[in-house]
């Protein structure tokens, strides 16, 4: 089954980046929203992990989170996909089930 | 009433929780009342400052341009710790340029962040009569 992982918080602030990569099996995917989206920022404490990550699922980020935050799209990591709300509830869709990692 | 030093620590990243709003709030009411008040963003904190700042899609207050005005509430101390800058990827030029005008030197236009290792916040802080955290 596939599963779409939901990341809201920052990765400097708890391990729920890390716990979602961990436990992401293959044709699962990471959408990272809110506070999650400072683990889509490249040369970053977490950028490797989430680089080496990338072999495995599909990543995305939501781009009014990174937006408000004031990350510009050339900071965000090369091959994570920024997607509007559209573009979430047509993963939320998309994929058979969602965990989300309050 | 004697002047105390008052020291706000900032540690959370602006929209994700409400803290960064509500310490911007208490450090602009604090001014008011004439004392030695001081500003530290680290941690996650280091995001309040960052420019560029758009909440138009999320439905929330932009609150970053308030930091602008904590100058003209004369507070002129704003220490952001190099280290949570470093591991975040983020330089001086990614956060706002913020500013007080000196009256003593005929207002010149000062700068109000100052980049300080973890040895000189450790001090900083000590030096402080009170400490408020978000």
């Amino acid at each position: 089954m596939s599963m779409l992982h939901l990341v809201n918080k920052s990765p400097f602030e708890k391990n729920s980046l890390k716990v979602a990569i961990s436990c992401a099996l293959n044709k699962s995917a990471i959408l990272m929203i809110e506070d999650g989206v400072y683990g889509a920022v490249s040369d970053a404490k977490h950028s490797d992990m989430v680089k080496t990550a990338m072999n495995k699922s599909d990543f995305y980020v939501l781009k009014e989170d990174t937006q408000a935050r004031g990350i510009d799209e050339s900071k965000i990591i090369d091959g994570i996909q920024l997607v509007d709300y559209a573009g979430f509830v047509e993963l939320s869709t998309k994929y058979d089930k969602i965990q989300s990692w309050v | 009433m004697a002047t105390k030093k008052f020291m706000y620590v900032n540690r959370k990243a602006p929209y994700g929780t409400v803290y960064a709003l509500e310490s911007l709030e208490v450090v602009l009411i604090g001014a008011a009342f004439e004392q030695d008040v001081s500003v530290a963003f680290m941690d996650d904190g280091v995001y309040q400052l960052v420019k560029g700042q758009k909440t138009d899609g999320i439905g929330m207050k932009n609150f970053s341009p308030t930091y602008a005005a904590l100058g003209d509430y004369e507070v002129t101390k704003i220490y952001v710790d190099k280290d949570s800058m470093k591991e975040r990827n983020l330089s001086l030029d990614d956060l706002q340029h913020l500013v007080w005008e000196d009256e003593d030197e005929d207002y010149a236009e000062k700068n109000s962040i100052k980049l300080v290792s973890r040895d000189e916040l450790a001090k900083i802080l000590d030096e402080q009569d009170v400490l408020l955290n978000f």
